[in-house]
């Protein structure tokens, strides 16, 4: 089992050298760019937002809970949920999620190229396949996912304002005030070097994944499923790495 | 000319090419034939080099493939085209992308030059013009493989390679891709080098015939040798059926 992790790693790096290939005709790259930018980031923008809002919603009304004291003021509170939410909920949480919808979706696409020969006739043609089908993903992954987590933080922050005001949980114009106490900028820099790098797991593991499917249907949605199971640990893994590393 | 010496491939213990000599001609169809399994595509693909060959060589109008540098491997890969087997058009991209990214990454023509070329290797292949903006999803098996066609030769390519093209497809639209593959070869002059296991692609185009068996070159020679030879390893391929028996008794008889 060791030897086939550390077979697979090296397969990884080898794949990597491939990707980070200079590529020619930048043009067609960065097309490519854009449709993936469009494929990958526009359309996970509802699911992100509508998952922060009431993850910050969630938060709000757990820590509300755990904090019912009157000798402590709601501006706590604020503090607490935004803490929470922008040092640990938008990045982990919503890299997790990504991982799944745009992870599952690089390795699928890739996957299917593989087995329907797409890849092998960009070979023929002369065209590097691993660097023009896998780094406009990374490229779009990268600059989108880092926006996809500052919606995600904002939405939780309204999304737990919001959950605070309807269930009168808190005294709103307090709560919103802490909001901006104690802001430490440092804090949103450590959540997006996080999220950069979960952005180049979810698009290098999953392409990887995806890139090396031999065989057919079956063994794509193999491939697509270890895909999550390997970025999710190796987020999770990372997410400890880099906090210890930052904070 | 392509010119193939004494390859084999093997994918572990599995011997699939078990020394190939052969010479494949300019101008003509050159038909690889074969039962399932026999090696039929990984011959193709060690030829294009998608396939890396344990021994043997590829030379390419005298140039080995495996002894060329990058630039060079780069310039000879332009003059391939090649036709797969489930036409390999990228799902991402409309008809028209799909004929176009060859140009857009191996030509230096302007825009309205692209457009022109991609309009007459489509119109070549008869698609019509309102079906260019259309994805691969939403045309039919025959279109696709026209389609994959078009692309195949939108570079002017030297060397077109078909992987079954007709595979999949019904007698009537298999002879018309048959029909369009001769027509191209013969109207730009392409050493076309074509994987088929059906007898009427055959007869109808096989200007030059191989009969792979087990991984060996067994038989060659023309379309009309093929029905008239007395080679073993070709009747016992050949006339399988009742039809082609009855066939063969026929030719003998007149």
């Amino acid at each position: 089992m060791i030897y086939r992790f550390f077979e697979g790693l090296g397969a990884y790096f080898l794949f990597l050298g491939d990707v980070f290939r200079r590529p020619e005709h930048l043009r067609e790259y960065y097309r490519s760019f854009l449709r993936e930018v469009d494929l990958l980031g526009f359309s996970s923008i509802a699911l992100v937002c509508f998952i922060s809002l009431f993850m910050g919603a969630v938060v709000l009304i757990q820590t509300a809970m755990n904090l019912d004291n009157p000798f402590l003021a709601d501006s706590y509170i604020a503090i607490a949920v935004r803490e929470a939410i922008v040092l640990e909920f938008a990045p982990t949480i919503v890299s997790l999620i990504l991982a799944g919808k745009v992870g599952s979706n690089i390795a699928s696409t890739l996957g299917t190229m593989r087995v329907t020969e797409q890849m092998d006739a960009l070979r023929v043609m002369g065209i590097n396949p691993a660097s023009y089908l896998v780094l406009p993903k990374i490229a779009a992954c990268l600059l989108f996912n880092p926006i996809l987590v500052i919606f995600g933080m904002l939405l939780g922050l309204v999304g737990g304002y919001l959950a605070g005001d309807v269930l009168n949980l808190v005294n709103t114009e307090v709560y919103l005030s802490g909001y901006f106490m104690e802001f430490f900028p440092h804090y949103v820099t450590y959540s997006l070097i996080k999220t950069f790098v979960f952005a180049f797991i979810i698009a290098t593991v999953s392409a990887f994944f995806g890139y090396k499917v031999e065989g057919g249907a079956v063994e794509v949605g193999k491939a697509s499923t270890k895909s999550v199971v390997a970025m999710s640990f190796t987020i999770i893994l990372f997410n400890y790495i880099l906090t210890d590393m930052i904070l | 000319m392509i010119r193939v010496k004494g390859i084999t491939k093997s994918f572990g213990k599995e011997h699939v090419l078990r020394g190939i000599d052969v010479e494949l001609y300019p101008g003509k169809c050159n038909l690889i034939i074969g039962l399932s399994g026999s090696g039929k595509t990984v011959f193709l693909k060690s030829i294009l080099g998608l396939h890396t060959v344990d021994s043997g060589t590829v030379e390419y109008d005298g140039r080995i493939l495996g002894d060329l540098n990058k630039n060079e491997t780069k310039k000879l890969r332009q003059e391939m085209g090649m036709v797969f087997q489930g036409s390999a058009l990228f799902n991402s991209l409309s008809i028209e992308e799909n004929v176009g990214l060859p140009l857009n990454f191996f030509s230096s023509m302007t825009l309205e030059k692209k457009l022109d070329r991609i309009k007459f290797c489509l119109n070549r292949v008869r698609i019509p013009d309102d079906a260019f903006v259309k994805m691969p999803s939403e045309l039919s098996g025959g279109m696709q493989k026209r389609v994959a066609i078009a692309r195949a030769i939108v570079l002017n390519p030297k060397y077109l390679f078909c992987d079954e093209p007709n595979s999949g497809l019904d007698p009537e639209t298999a002879i018309v891709i048959d029909k369009l593959i001769h027509e191209i070869t013969h109207e730009f002059g392409m050493t076309t080098i074509l994987n088929t296991h059906d007898m009427n692609s055959v007869l109808e185009i096989g200007d030059h015939v191989i009969l792979l068996q087990d991984g060996k070159k067994t038989w060659e020679g023309k379309k009309e040798d093929v029905l008239t030879t007395d080679e073993k390893n070709v009747v016992d391929y050949v006339f399988r059926s009742n039809l082609f028996k009855q066939m063969r008794a026929a030719l003998a008889k007149s």
